[in-house]
């Protein structure tokens, strides 16, 4: 591999393009590898990554930049966009960091709602990747039966929650209603699919000697390079660290939870996956305490003043909360007025998709790219909010 | 690699029989969920048009458009949903204050008709223009247990029934500061109210005045419309709350008390700098007959626009009825002078105990002046109408209040019965439980038919008035102790088809009797003429009850405007003050123009 590197001159590599033994290709923006519109500069030699340029941008949308200019009540309907298989964790900080800023405390069904809200979502979204590894690997059987899992998971939501997607369901100051009835025992019956479908992706895909063969060793994150490069979630969790926000700073009731980290040593792209598919398996278990132990009456909103003329005072914050992808975080600065003066949202994908990915790529097998860049689980959309 | 793991995807081969999870939706459609967020519905009869949907939808996808016909407290507008724009969030459903705004769980809408306007493509106007779904029970309505709104209102602190009953004391305590700015907070600012005020006071604006704390720009919003704010405060008959969007699902914002709060927050003597009155003389005169609310107004308005005003006036204060037929508890004598004094230190001349048509004539005046207002209201009680009613001790309502506002010794013994349900009725009897007597209320109809305020008679509920609803008057008999022995008759409720308001007829035979130091007789009041005389007299046409007039007040006689109770049957201050406004720019316009 060594002799493959360009020469590097005065810090910079250069390419002899005459010496034929280089090509640049660009992989994207057309959903390289089933994560979203981004696009990577790649200078290949033969089948071989040996430098990867990131390139983000096509789908900025500024959702930032669009709620500067909304009163807080009409920024709702939009921050749910920014991460569209998981929007449900942009809907609770954006609604915790505005009570945050007014010093409203929510109720605390509301609380528990929220938390089974965000776990079901986390399991949709785990769902939906685990179709992109496995089919990034090849294996598009199993991607079939974790979208159509998923589509189950959005049933739920959409009997819940009126929609399937975009939920808007954590408002500011609560919950919008409450369960259907007999909701509870759907879910169940959802939740136990989904578990069995997990016990036989065990056999099928990590028990499997193609998948292993091409995902162990594949893009090894190693402990130093977790703070180094700002990589959390189950990225960092691959590797043997212990860092979960929701164990870390406990936020809604999740210190009322029995659960525990779930972590691996290898730090590869086949102990990523060993990861999430352990986490499914405790968002199950979560979904399951949380029905059991949830409060069944109560209020579901605290009253807000007059969400039309609402103002927030001075302030700011920042509110972080464990996606699937890891810490996501809101930082809200309000100037009294009635818009807020900058919503910043820090999208855990914005480290994961550019600097690590561009020094993980260089190595890689082309073919092995698209399966190296899902089992960093990157979602482009909240990268370029 | 081992064995194993080339054989273990093999464990999960019993998949390959499983049913699948795709459905044919072509031929079993799949309906949403049943709280799903579809397309929408509206109520259109609950509707009120009053916008809020428009004001919290982001995506500026609703649009309110003219329908049919408006009923009271509705602008006549309805959303008229784009959904090219539409993100399906619901906050409008949720925001909507008469609760008419609903989902339908349908979510496939194919539409016909390229060659539509592209702006009605994709759009429609939901309960007007007719769809699939308009009858579909399902869907998604505001969830319960959560609330936009805030529906409850800030309760006024009040004197408590004990503490009101020893003195004239004012009953309403006011808001505070921070009351009044939560208050204000509820307000949506759809500006129904606005439309239904007789004044058509820019009720949004002075509520957003209060919110933002700028009391000055609040008093300027009210005298724009209205000179008499400090009063309108505590008596207006508000028709502007019967209609407050939030009144349908939950308590009205408390317009009246607002503005009382704007006034209060000022005092007097600041008046002339907030309102910055620049005065440009235009050299002609007008005359006002009548210091009531309506030539108040008319006055205000005629002075600022550079016009000399004189307002003659019988008695020896200015207010009207204002003044003489509403209790000092109610409306403080010093409230109603703060906003005369302002109306006067614009110029406008007050010639007090100057009765037109003794003291001056009609004629005169009208000769004297380029313009003439006439607002001298209702002050001729009417008659029960039964035998025994000349008795000494029977006297009318609003005798009993005027004498009181003038400071006359007045007794009326233990035992007092009121005849009547409207505002002068209830004033009367609590008048009387101020002066220690004992009060019962006879009316003719039933409780939930009395003209009078609602929360007048629930006061005067709290302050142990008696009342004997479905009562009929029959006769007043003296008796030997100079006490009146009262008779009355039960009464039957007839329901009329058409009619507002259920007849009272008299159960045969039936006969009632209640012994009173004092009856008093608050049964509605008329008006006189017989002051007016000479040439202009000759000129104006009268018609049914009143001087022939049309909108802007103005009579047969060009220079002759009317205004106030004897123009509009409203009979109440906001319709009179609306009137003074409505004339004064007519005057101006005959004068100026």
């Amino acid at each position: 591999m060594e002799n493959l590197y360009p020469p590097i001159v005065d810090g910079k590599s250069v390419y002899d393009l005459n010496s034929q033994k280089y090509l640049k290709m660009w992989h994207g923006p057309q959903h390289p590898g089933v994560t979203g519109n981004m696009s990577l500069e790649l200078d290949i030699c033969g089948d071989q990554v040996i430098k990867c340029n990131t390139h983000v941008g096509y789908l900025h949308r500024g959702f930032e930049k669009l709620m500067e200019r909304r009163r807080y009540i009409n920024c709702f309907p939009i921050v749910c966009r920014i991460c569209v298989p998981e929007p449900d964790t942009n809907e609770y900080l954006f609604a915790a960091a505005m009570e945050d800023l007014m010093g409203i405390e929510i109720p605390e069904r509301a609380k528990w709602l929220r938390t089974l809200n965000l776990e079901l979502s986390r399991l949709a979204s785990f769902l939906m990747w685990i179709g992109g590894q496995s089919g990034a690997f090849g294996m598009g059987t199993v991607a079939q039966w974790t979208m159509a899992h998923r589509d189950f998971v959005l049933d739920l939501f959409e009997e819940w929650t009126g929609a399937r997607i975009y939920h808007m369901y954590t408002i500011p100051g609560g919950v919008r209603g409450d369960l259907p009835e007999g909701w509870d025992k759907r879910a169940e019956k959802t939740i136990a699919a989904v578990h069995k479908l997990l016990d036989e992706i065990n056999y099928v895909m990590l028990n499997n000697a193609i998948f292993k063969q091409r995902a162990v060793g594949l893009g090894v994150i190693t402990p130093e390079m977790v703070d180094a490069y700002g990589v959390v979630g189950p990225n960092a969790r691959c590797c043997g660290l212990q860092r979960d926000i929701r164990k870390d700073q406990p936020y809604l009731i999740y210190d009322q939870l029995d659960f525990i980290i779930e972590t691996e040593t290898a730090g590869d792209a086949y102990s990523r996956t060993v990861v999430r598919w352990k986490e499914m398996y405790q968002s199950i278990a979560l979904i399951r305490q949380i029905l059991a132990k949830m409060p069944r009456s109560g209020a579901l909103h605290a009253t807000l003043p007059n969400v039309l003329h609402l103002k927030i005072p001075k302030g700011q914050t920042y509110l972080r909360a464990e996606s699937t992808r890891g810490e996501y975080g809101y930082f809200m600065v309000s100037d009294g007025s009635a818009f807020p003066r900058k919503v910043t949202v820090r999208g855990p994908s914005y480290t994961h998709a550019m600097a690590l990915l561009e020094d993980l790529a260089v190595g890689v097998n082309i073919a092995d790219l698209p399966g190296l860049m899902v089992s960093l689980h990157t979602y482009p959309p909240e990268i370029e909010r | 690699m081992n064995l194993r793991d080339i054989l273990s995807p093999f464990f999960v081969w019993k998949r390959a029989f499983e049913k699948p999870y795709s459905i044919n939706t072509l031929s079993a459609p799949r309906p949403g969920a049943p709280a799903y967020r579809g397309f929408h519905k509206n109520d259109v009869s609950k509707c009120i048009g009053c916008g809020t949907c428009a004001e919290i939808c982001q995506n500026v996808s609703i649009e309110m458009v003219p329908v049919a016909t408006a009923k009271d407290g509705d602008s006549g507008l309805r959303p008229k949903i784009d959904y090219g724009r539409c993100c399906w969030c619901a906050l409008c459903v949720d925001i909507c204050p008469s609760g008419s705004l609903t989902m339908s769980n349908a979510y496939t809408w194919v539409e016909e008709g390229l060659d539509k306007d592209v702006r009605d493509t994709f759009c429609y106007t939901p309960g007007v223009d007719s769809k699939p779904w308009d009858n579909e029970p399902l869907g998604y309505k505001k969830p319960d247990g959560y609330e936009l709104l805030l529906l409850d209102r800030i309760p006024m602190p009040h004197l408590s029934p004990e503490e009101r009953l020893s003195s004239f004391v004012e009953l309403v305590k006011g808001y505070s500061r921070e009351l009044a700015i939560r208050e204000a907070d509820r307000c949506i600012q759809c500006g129904i109210c606005t439309a239904t005020c007789p004044a058509h006071m820019n009720i949004p604006a002075y509520i957003k005045a209060i919110r933002e704390d700028n009391i000055a720009a609040g008093l300027q919003i009210l005298y724009d419309t209205n000179p008499l704010p400090g009063v309108c405060g505590r008596i207006c008959t508000r028709l502007c709350e019967d209609v407050c969007a939030l009144s349908h699902r939950g308590d009205a914002i408390s317009i009246r008390w607002l503005k009382r709060y704007l006034t209060d927050c000022v005092e007097a003597e600041d008046y002339k700098d907030i309102l910055k009155t620049e005065i440009k003389p235009l050299g002609k005169k007008v005359g006002i007959i009548g210091s009531g609310p309506g030539g108040l107004s008319a006055a205000y308005y005629l002075a600022n626009m550079g016009y000399e005003v004189d307002i003659f006036e019988k008695t020896a204060a200015a207010g009207g009825m204002l003044r003489y037929g509403i209790p000092e508890y109610r409306l403080p004598y010093d409230k109603i002078d703060k906003d005369i004094d302002f109306i006067t230190s614009l110029g406008v001349k007050i010639h007090y105990n100057t009765c037109v048509g003794k003291d001056i004539s009609f004629d005169d005046i009208y000769k004297r002046y380029d313009a003439v207002f006439i607002s001298t209201g209702l002050f001729e009680p009417y008659f029960i109408g039964i035998k025994g009613e000349d008795n000494e001790g029977v006297i009318s309502g609003l005798k009993l209040l005027s004498d009181v506002t003038e400071g006359k010794e007045v007794s009326l013994g233990k035992h007092v019965v009121v005849v009547g349900g409207g505002n002068v009725a209830m004033d009367a009897a609590r008048t009387a439980r101020r002066l220690g007597s004992e009060v019962t209320i006879l009316y003719r109809r039933r409780d939930e038919d009395m003209p009078a305020d609602r929360e007048e008679i629930d006061e005067a509920y709290e302050e142990n008035v008696t009342f004997i609803t479905q009562a009929i008057p029959l006769e007043i008999n003296k008796l030997a102790d100079n006490r009146l022995e009262f008779i009355w008759g039960k009464a039957e409720m007839h329901f009329e088809e058409g009619a507002k308001r259920p007849q009272p007829v008299l159960i045969e035979g039936s006969r009632e009797t209640l012994v009173a130091d004092t009856i008093i007789a608050a049964i509605g009041q008329g008006m006189n003429f017989a002051w007016m005389d000479g040439e202009a007299f000759a000129n104006i046409k009268f018609g049914k009850w009143n001087i022939d007039a049309d909108r802007w007040g103005r009579s047969s006689d060009q220079k002759i405007f009317i205004g106030g109770d004897m123009f509009n049957r409203t009979a109440d201050a906001i319709t009179a003050i609306a009137d003074g406004h409505r004339s004064a720019r007519a005057i101006d316009k005959l004068l100026n123009q």
